[in-house]
């Protein structure tokens, strides 16, 4: 079978005015209407003050590249921008890989604010402007393996967790790091059907996100984070299954006991707190021993399917926190 | 055109037609290239689908005669039968082919080791067998009795495709509970007419003993 691959957006998606700027103006132009440009100054001119690194979505975002995780250093290529940006699963717009893309659009990320709470001494709620800093963000091309068994290589643009963490300075009671995503049903249609109990929860142990892996995502692929990726800021620990990397996120809390996690809630036999990248640990759904590479296809236009590597192939970086642990019984 | 031309060269032909658009659509899916990046999960998933719904309506069947009292849909039901164990089939196949690439080793593992596989792969056993013994020469071959006793299996398929489908699902989804309580639903019509041929035997029996 021959299977044609059509680019899914045959107009460069830069090319494409985003959606919000184009209801921005057709508000515009319906207040002209009645109002007068007076009266439309205010959508035009947005109140809040964007950040130079956050430009609308579809707009060009530098980062410095990072000497280690680059594309060449990881010898393989990353997935497209319409892959990553088509194939993705955010339950908060619905449970089939294309509906995020379909329903995300409208999705309201600015302005943003993150409330930071816990055993840290420096509470409060924080403009993502002022926990993320444009000269903080780097490039990094990582591995992204899904619990489902398939992978991605993508490019992301962010910044170290632990420059964060740093930064708010957690107190010695601070032994885990809990988040939680957006919860606003009239934003995301997947909220409003029982799949999970939302908000979306995930944690760290306070080292696994002081590790240098463990990146805070504000872009993808040279741009800003697309809103179905989790705009505009979310968690990627490549080292972990995907739902460990929370999106959309709006909550850090620094915590003394483990945090309970959306998924380990649903279903604790499936998964774990831990949910590390394991070849030799089968999840009762999926065996961990291969996985589907998506965006890198065989002859046949299908994903090759290669074997997994421990901690997804990030042994080095993170074996170390696991030293003396049972991986079957902490999965 | 007597009922039974209009039956034999109208309305087969139709429902013919009308199954095999599934199939005819999603390879038109396919020739467009809207398959996304994981072909294999997206006709995996549509041939499921497809699989469940032809079970369910041809399921469907003889309680829409019992209600209806239309006897010509009894015409059909072994075709649709035979269309849910051909969805079943383009099932298994994507996912031996497409999605394992024929690694029989590893598929053998996820048929033992995975529930809902292994329910997938009862319901499967069950539709082939019962596919097999669907001409009228199995029949004659088996006694009418035996067969109709072996046939009483797809209402283990109805409940093991939905049940199926709802482990396959992470989460707690709705779409599988629906498919489920149509399941249910035509199973309770069973039971129902069931319990009302007893009831009419136990009533002659008590009248032959009064007499």
């Amino acid at each position: 079978m021959i299977i044609r691959q059509r680019p899914l957006h045959p107009i460069a998606s830069s090319e494409i005015t985003p959606k919000s700027l184009f209801d921005d103006r057709r508000a515009v132009l319906r207040t002209l209407g009645f109002g007068g440009l007076a009266a439309a100054m205010p959508t035009w001119f947005p109140t809040q003050a964007e950040a130079a690194w956050r430009p609308a979505e579809g707009k060009a975002l530098a980062g410095t590249p990072h000497a280690k995780y680059n594309a060449n250093v990881l010898g393989e290529d990353p997935a497209s921008f319409d892959v990553v940006t088509t194939y993705n699963n955010f339950y908060e717009f619905g449970t089939g890989k294309g509906d995020p893309a379909e329903n995300a659009g409208n999705f309201k990320t600015t302005p943003w604010t993150i409330k930071v709470e816990g055993a840290v001494e420096k509470p409060g709620t924080y403009d993502i402007d002022d926990l993320i800093k444009a000269e903080d963000i780097e490039d990094r091309v990582y591995r992204f393996r899904c619990v489902e068994a398939w992978s991605m290589v993508v490019p992301w643009l962010g910044v170290p967790l632990a420059k964060v963490i740093k930064r708010l300075n957690p107190t010695s009671k601070a032994k885990y790091v809990y988040f939680e995503t957006l919860f606003d049903p009239e934003q995301m249609p997947g909220q409003r059907r029982p799949v999970l109990e939302w908000p979306y929860k995930e944690g760290l142990r306070l080292d696994e996100a002081m590790n240098p892996l463990s990146l805070l995502a504000v872009g993808v692929h040279g741009q800003v984070m697309p809103n179905q990726n989790g705009a505009p800021i979310r968690l990627i620990v490549p080292w972990k299954y995907g739902f460990k990397s929370i999106k959309s996120i709006v909550l850090m809390r620094f915590v003394e006991k483990m945090p309970p996690t959306s998924w380990s809630e649903a279903n604790g036999r499936e998964y774990g707190f831990y949910s590390n990248v394991n070849p030799n640990v089968s999840h009762p759904r999926w065996s961990q021993a291969t996985e589907k590479k998506i965006g890198v296809n065989n002859v046949f236009g299908l994903p090759i399917r290669q074997p997994t590597l421990m901690f997804n192939g990030y042994e080095e970086e993170v074996a170390g926190l696991y030293k003396g642990m049972d991986l079957r019984k902490f999965y | 055109m007597n009922k039974e031309t209009r039956l034999t060269w109208v309305i087969k032909p139709l429902v013919h037609a009308v199954s095999l658009g599934p199939l005819v659509w999603l390879i038109w899916l396919g020739l467009d290239g809207r398959f996304g990046p994981n072909p294999a999960e997206f006709i995996n998933r549509y041939t499921g689908d497809w699989a469940i719904r032809f079970l369910l309506i041809a399921l469907a069947v003889t309680p829409l005669r019992g209600i209806t009292g239309m006897a010509a849909v009894m015409r059909f039901r072994r075709m649709l039968g035979l269309y849910a164990f051909f969805y079943a089939v383009l099932h298994v196949t994507s996912y031996v082919a497409l999605d394992q690439y024929f690694a029989w080793a590893a598929i053998w593992q996820d048929i033992l080791k995975r529930t809902y596989i292994t329910v997938g792969m009862l319901a499967l056993v069950i539709l082939t067998a019962l596919a097999a013994t669907s001409p009228k020469a199995m029949v004659k071959k088996l006694g009418g009795r035996n067969w109709q006793r072996l046939h009483k299996l797809v209402y283990v398929a109805a409940v093991a495709a939905p049940v199926h489908f709802f482990m396959m699902r992470k989460g707690f989804q709705i779409e599988p509970l629906v498919y489920g309580g149509i399941a249910a639903l035509l199973l309770a019509y069973r039971a129902g007419a069931w319990m009302k041929v007893r009831a009419k035997a136990r009533a002659a029996d008590a009248g032959a003993q009064a007499a």
